[in-house]
């Protein structure tokens, strides 16, 4: 085997999980997943509460088995290996460090049953614990450290087996939202540092896009695009992808004419502009429906532009404001405007304006 | 704070505490009453002289405590170290652990079989684990004694179904002793088991396995160090009533066998020296103590790390 072909990443392959409970039906927490995460990632599986990104990463760490489809890292079936054969390691989100036991030894832990000689693994604990920074706090109770500390030896403990894949399941939701932030950079950080695969599970949107280097949006057990935090934020394939990720407005449109990239279409006032196509998704002439951020629209004067509506409400944010807008046809529209200097106009509530849509802005998504 | 402030706010602490010190006067009563005095009784009788007929008399000596190791002899006195008490102890020591031993190897997979049901289902498992409380120990005993017999349940299916010629000699062994001490107290050991065992965070087991620790290793290096309390606690709780056992010991070993609880019942019984009696239930005592300090021990420790 070459070197490239030992290093394909992690592929989940048609992957699907029901779950059977006596006297409850069956329960479908996964359909038809198919991911390729490359080595050296950072993987995001974004999607809210209960849309199966837990069970997908159970499966990847081995304590589920898939109800179809299979699981290959490196090219080698893992589907049904037992989590202590995977050369893959957990981040729990509740750390699930063992409290009968000292920093240093939950850190060992891996180490001890991977049988590593003992002078290897006081090196590794040693560069672990100055790799999380908490070099000070060896010999320490579990208890005797705080959240955010538990939350790097968690880190620490996962990373010093040095893992082909290390799963991350939402390790900053317990976290208050400065210690967040510190915790974004630095597992950023730990991720280049140790050149070691991260998938990392949220529901937090921001979150994903910051940190990602690719993001797999989810929902109800299906993944709903795959992408680049650009291409999900600025071409997102369907309407679930583009709501749930960012502020966004949809405008329905009438679509002309269509081809792999682009699409010329109606607006509700009755200019026609053009739209992108998202990858792989086929549409045909007829009702559609496009996106347009709020930051990519452009507030004008009544009757300039290529929308026209009246403004319901006016909300400051410091940084810029949202001009929320009702369009002829009773939807609403949000243009959000930054807030620089020598800005002449600004518009009041009650007042009719225009908005401008430019070239290449909108785009077209799937219902 | 104003002077009469702080004196009412002091009068008021006084009156907390005289409050709370009435409340604990019914446990203070309890414990007195059918713990501390009996206990001081039988302090008493061991240092005393056993009566003619029975019961003790003065003068105060420490006789019993001397004829427990030696025994004197009834020309000139002198004193003659003999070990068949302490045999007799080491004997109920040894049968001690062995039940404590086989009550912890059944005990501890059937808390955890138990610890792994679904919690609906749980109260069943534990009711049917306290079953053996529901009848009478004699009962229980004998009931044992007609299953295992020469022409019990057993011995008599295994020959109508030809498998043997002769009967398995079962009962009056040490083989039914232990039986009969584990099937009583294992309930004992079961409990506390599932009480630590449900307290287990199973996301640690999880954690273990993640990192590379086999079933077995999962179990000695997380599962067991995390019931500890509960090992402890359902080891004395099981080996405490066992080393001093009566009943069981009794009927099941038909006599063959003297146990500390046979011995004991003897001298206040057919041997007529109370005061020996009362000696050796102290000394039994005694041991029985270190054990609970040793268990205080670790269990303080444990609390110190987990
Ligand atoms: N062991 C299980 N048995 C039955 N249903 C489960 C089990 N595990 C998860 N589920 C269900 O599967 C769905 C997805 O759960 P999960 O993967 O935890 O979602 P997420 O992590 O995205 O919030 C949920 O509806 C959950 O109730
Ligand atoms: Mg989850």
């Amino acid at each position: 085997m070459t070197v490239l072909e030992s290093r394909q990443g992690l592929e989940i392959h048609h992957v699907g999980k029901v779950f059977s409970q006596p006297g409850r039906p069956d329960f479908r927490a996964l359909d038809d997943v198919s991911i390729r995460i490359r080595p050296n990632e950072f993987f995001t599986l974004l999607g809210p509460s209960g849309c199966g990104k837990t069970t997908l990463l159970r499966m990847i760490a081995g304590f589920e088995h898939p109800s179809e489809g299979e699981i290959r890292l490196d090219g080698a079936d893992i589907s049904v290996k037992a989590p202590y054969e995977r050369p893959v390691n957990t981040v729990f989100q509740s750390y699930a460090l063992f409290p009968h036991l000292t920093v240093e030894d939950n850190i060992s832990f891996g180490l001890e049953m991977l049988r590593r000689p003992k002078a290897s693994i006081d090196e590794t604990v040693t560069r672990m614990l100055a790799l999380v920074r908490m070099t000070e706090m060896r010999n320490r109770k579990i208890q005797q450290i705080s959240g955010g500390q538990q939350q790097r030896v968690a880190l620490a403990r996962a990373l010093a087996p040095h893992p082909k894949l290390l799963l991350l399941d939402e390790p900053l939701s317990a976290l208050d939202l400065k210690l967040r932030k510190e915790m974004q950079i630095e597992l950023k950080r730990l991720q280049h540092e140790t050149g070691i695969t991260f998938i990392f599970v949220t529901h937090d949107q921001e979150e994903a896009l910051t940190m990602s280097d690719r993001i797999a949006v989810m929902s109800a057990g299906r993944v709903q695009q795959i992408g680049s935090p650009r291409d999900i934020y600025d071409r997102p394939a369907n309407r679930f992808a583009a709501s749930f990720i960012g502020e966004t407005n949809f405008v329905t449109v009438k679509l002309l004419t269509v081809s792999a990239t682009s699409g010329e279409l109606e607006l509700p006032g009755g200019t026609v502009i053009h739209a992108g196509v998202p990858d792989g998704v086929k549409f045909s002439p007829g009702k559609a429906t496009i996106v347009v951020r709020p930051e990519h629209a452009e507030l004008v004067g009544a009757g300039a532009g290529n929308l026209a509506g009246t403004v319901t409400n006016i909300v400051y944010f410091g940084t810029d404001t949202h001009y929320h807008l009702r369009l002829k046809d009773e939807s609403s529209f949000i243009v959000r405007r930054q807030n620089r200097h020598g800005l002449s106009f600004g518009p009041a509530i009650g007042d009719e304006v225009g908005v401008l849509i430019g070239e290449g802005v909108a785009q077209l998504v799937e219902d | 704070m104003s002077d009469t402030a702080s004196v009412s706010l002091a009068l008021r602490e006084k009156a907390e505490r005289r409050r709370s010190r009435l409340l604990t006067l019914p446990a203070v009563l309890v414990i007195t009453i059918f713990g501390i005095l009996p206990l001081l009784v039988i302090v008493a009788f061991s240092f005393m002289s056993p009566g003619a007929y029975g019961g003790v008399e003065p003068p105060f000596t420490l006789e019993a405590y001397v004829s427990f190791l030696f025994s004197r002899d009834i020309f000139d006195d002198t004193l003659t170290f003999t070990p068949d008490y302490v045999l007799i102890y080491l004997r109920s020591l040894t049968f001690a652990l062995g039940t404590t031993f086989v009550c912890l190897l059944l005990g501890f997979p059937t808390a955890y079989f138990m610890v792994t049901r679904p919690v609906e289902s749980r109260k069943w498992w534990l009711l049917l684990v306290t079953i053996p409380f529901w009848s009478n120990l004699l009962i229980r005993t004998y009931a044992i004694m007609f299953i295992i017999r020469d022409e019990g349940l057993i011995n008599n299916t295994l020959i109508g179904m030809g498998l043997i010629n002769q009967p398995i000699v079962m009962l009056y062994t040490n083989f039914s002793i232990v039986l009969g001490l584990f099937y009583s107290f294992l309930p004992f050991m079961v409990l506390p088991l599932y009480s630590s065992l449900e307290k287990l965070d199973f996301r640690l087991v999880e954690a273990g396995y993640d990192l590379y620790a086999t079933r077995s290793r999962v179990l000695w290096r997380i599962i067991v160090p995390m019931a500890k309390p509960g090992i402890v606690a359902g080891c004395l709780l099981v080996f405490i009533p066992t080393i001093g056992a009566y009943v069981t010991p009794l009927i099941l070993g038909g006599g063959t066998h003297l146990m500390v609880g046979d011995l004991i019942a003897q001298q206040f019984g057919s041997s007529r020296n109370w005061p020996l009696g009362a000696a050796q239930a102290i000394i039994l005592m005694a041991g029985v103590l270190v054990a609970l300090f040793f268990y205080v021990r670790t269990t303080s420790e444990a609390k110190l790390h987990g």
